[in-house]
């Protein structure tokens, strides 16, 4: 297959609740963007989560997709990572066929030359989970291949800006609990 | 104060002041229908159909500005709102739903009128709530309306489960302002942007300015004066912008797009700079947008930072409060002239009155442009109109100027049949004092004229102009052009609409002379009242110009010179 196609890591902070995950994706399907891998994770406070989005931008300028996701009223901040230094993984677990002897030192050799090792082993199958950037991930899937693949699974990627280039929020939800006698907040 | 989670409801449209509600009951909002009788102060407009109560909601936003409530039960009733959300969200008008939903327990169960209204309408809607909790109702409702009327402006829907409405707690008002961590719409533009917009303007021989919906929503109709007057640049308008400058303006050159005036189009193709205030370049503005405005550098200037480079890549890009951007950049715009210019445009609006079958008719039939321009002329260019969508709605747009903003509402991009009537109705809610005429085409009207029983029921003193054409005009103009006049599903077989309004209970009378039409303002005017007007007009009138979808700007199709055919 060809692959023309070009690709831009979103990362985005949004709030924790039900629903958010549903708006984002309404939007990219309403707005004809093609999403490659979308993830979603808490992050270290309780009430915001992380979103890492791959898009395909050979059709949309990646400043939509930025200003677009703005829009939604829950999603905090946006930042296109792409252009800029960032580390970004994508973590597979690949179940292949390690039935003979031949397939299964296949696999073991395959597995010394990546960030990747074996994580379960039977007389038919083995585990291999790879934590790498996503070509790497692709490129070992590539030489598994000819060996057998019997089942994969993907995380999606997840990014993150190198040095200081922090995207984090000050933001603190508002307790909707309040009692009566507690309004300092409401600013009563 | 202990309070259920439907009388926290109305006294939160008490504090956002809202003074009338449209809706139609049901089972999962009755509470609140119940908690409304201790509220008098709201009243509430028991409409025929929840599609009128959005287009209601949407007709008094667009009136006054201000948001426009509309109220409806579970299921079906959230449903029957959507084609209103969806108009509204198109053209950015701020109005707040709230739907009943089934009670917590039962969401999830298929139960009785259950629809997932939040999913449904979250493509429809600026944001949308779903009322998990009954302490968050209070907040949520204020959030609601600070969202549909800040930034760009929009429909906003809130899902409350009956359980909810029922549900008592001690009630205490969020005083305090609205933190939305994710919700900061842009206000001012940059210092390098509002020099580089200047040194455009400043620098161009042949300028345009497009002014849109946006010059009326941030009230910057001063500003676009003072700029266009000023530097002496021509001002078109799209659709909904009709009433960002005056009409009569000699420097305002009327409506762009596929029926606009042709000298807007010509000058957009020959501009060399286009100046885009509040308005998003719609394919019905741009036509094809590959030979969009060729020679133009372009400025772009939109509350909403999406819109830019969205249709047409912009040399200078804001996003901005149209009003502050333009008080920020008028400063340092010089006086200019562009005579030439000026000159040629001015060459293109007498070759479009040589064409135009005001001036050219020889026939004896009625027709709707004529209908139109003397409602104009007899309404003094003072009403407010409200039109429906198709050939009735251009030919308004052509032949009704208007000289104030917010007194032509029509449904532009979305172009919904059936709106004009019930936002009509909303608008002269809104907007009391002022004569309001919707002005429909008979297709259209069908939709939506159960709300004749509304508007009678409320005493509302709308006038409503069918002009009735016997066909659904717009479509069967398509057909003529791209199919080879096949008139397949476009001629009707219409009711007796003056015997229909007869039997709401609405006076009414039938014109199908030219000569009739002052006796018929004047008979509608004469009625404190709804009162339906019927103009039979020549069934197969076309509107010129045109633009043909995804064609050039300026490749119209015109209507031949006199003697030219
Ligand atoms: C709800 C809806 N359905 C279909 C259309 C497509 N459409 C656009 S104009 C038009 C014809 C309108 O006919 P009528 O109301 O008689 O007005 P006229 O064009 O004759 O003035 C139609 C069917 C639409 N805009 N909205």
């Amino acid at each position: 297959m060809p692959n023309n196609t070009s690709k831009q890591v979103v990362v985005a902070l949004v709030e924790n609740k039900p629903g958010v995950l549903n708006r984002v994706a309404s939007l990219f399907r309403r707005r004809n963007y093609n999403v490659d891998s979308l993830t979603v994770g808490r992050t270290h406070k309780s009430h915001v989560s992380r979103m890492t989005i791959v898009v395909d931008v050979a059709r949309t300028d990646a400043r939509q997709i930025v200003s677009n996701l703005y829009k939604l009223v829950n999603v905090i901040d946006v930042k296109a990572l792409t252009g800029e230094p960032h580390v970004s993984r994508d973590l597979a677990l690949i179940k292949v066929r390690t039935d003979d002897v031949e397939s299964r030192n296949a696999v073991t050799e395959v597995c010394e030359r990546y960030p990747a090792r074996i994580v379960d082993i039977g007389v038919k199958y083995a585990i291999v989970e790879i934590t790498a950037q996503e070509d790497l991930v692709e490129k070992l899937i590539d030489e598994l291949r000819p060996i057998g693949i019997v089942e994969l699974v993907r995380t999606g990627v997840v990014a993150m800006g190198r040095g200081v280039r922090i995207l984090d929020t000050e933001y603190e939800p508002i307790n909707h609990h309040q009692t009566a006698g507690d309004l300092e907040r409401y600013g009563v | 104060m202990l309070l259920s989670g439907s009388e926290i409801v109305m006294e939160c449209l008490l504090r956002e002041g809202v003074d009338v509600i449209f809706g139609y009951p049901g089972g999962a909002i009755l509470p609140t229908y119940d908690a409304m009788t201790k509220y008098p102060q709201i009243h509430h407009v028991l409409v025929r159909h929840e599609q009128g109560a959005s287009h209601m909601a949407d007709g008094y936003a667009r009136a006054t500005g201000r948001v426009g409530v509309c109220i409806a039960t579970s299921g079906p009733g959230a449903t029957n709102l959507v084609t209103g959300l969806a108009t509204a969200m198109m053209d950015s008008v701020p109005i707040v739903a709230i739907t009943g939903q089934v009670p917590r327990a039962a969401i999830g169960t298929d139960a009785f009128q259950e629809t997932d209204v939040t999913g449904v309408t979250i493509p429809v809607t600026k944001h949308n709530y779903l009322i998990s909790d009954i302490h968050e109702l209070a907040y949520c409702i204020k959030e609601a309306f600070y969202i549909a009327r800040t930034g760009r402006q929009g429909p906003v829907l809130i899902d409350i489960p009956k359980d909810v409405q029922n549900e008592k707690i001690e009630f205490v008002y969020p005083e305090g302002e609205i933190r939305l961590p994710g919700y900061r719409p842009p206000t001012s533009a940059n210092e390098s942007d509002v020099f580089a917009a200047r040194d455009l303007i400043n620098n161009a021989k042949r300028p345009i300015i497009l002014a849109g919906h946006g010059i009326m929503m941030s009230g910057a109709m001063q500003q676009l004066r003072e700029l266009s007057e000023r530097a002496q640049i021509p001002v078109t308008l799209t659709l909904l912008g009709k009433g960002a400058m005056p009409e009569d303006h000699p420097l305002c050159v009327g409506m762009m797009g596929m029926h606009g005036n042709a000298a807007s189009n010509h000058a957009i193709q020959e501009s060399d700079l286009i100046i885009a205030l509040g308005m998003r370049f719609d394919d019905r503005v741009t036509g094809n947008l590959k030979t969009y405005a060729p020679h133009a550098k372009k400025i772009h200037v939109d509350i909403d930072p999406s819109e830019i480079h969205k249709n047409v890549k912009v040399d200078v890009g804001i996003a901005g409060d149209l009003r502050t951007v333009l008080n920020q950049v008028l400063p340092g715009v010089n006086g200019n002239t562009h005579p030439e210019w000026l000159n040629r445009i001015r060459d293109w609006q007498e070759d479009s009155s040589e064409r135009d079958i005001l001036s050219n008719y020889e026939g004896d039939k009625l027709l709707a442009p004529q209908v139109i321009n003397d409602l104009w002329r007899f309404t003094d260019g003072e009403a407010i109109t409200v039109t429906d969508v198709g050939q009735h709605q251009m030919i308004e747009a052509q032949y009704y100027p208007h000289r104030r903003p917010a007194t032509m509402l029509t449904s532009g991009g979305l172009g919904t049949m059936g709106f004009g009537f019930p936002a009509a109705i909303g608008a002269k809610f809104g907007r009391p004092d002022e004569p309001v005429w919707a002005i429909v085409g008979d297709g259209g009207f069908q939709m939506t004229m159960c709300e004749m029983a509304t508007a009678v029921q409320e005493r509302i003193d709308v006038k409503i102009a069918i002009i009735n054409n016997g066909f659904l005009g717009m479509v069967r103009q398509w057909q003529e052009f791209f199919y080879e006049e096949r008139y397949h599903a476009t001629p009707m077989v219409n009711p007796d609409f003056c015997k229909l309004a007869e039997a709401f209970g609405i006076p009414n009378m039938r014109v199908t002379q030219r000569d009739q039409i002052q006796e018929a303002v004047e008979f509608a005017n004469s009625i404190k009242g709804p009162v339906l007007i019927e103009f039979v007009v020549e069934k197969e009138e076309i509107v010129y110009p045109m633009v043909p979808a995804g064609a050039d700007l300026d490749k119209m199709i015109r209507r031949p010179k006199k003697g030219e055919q």
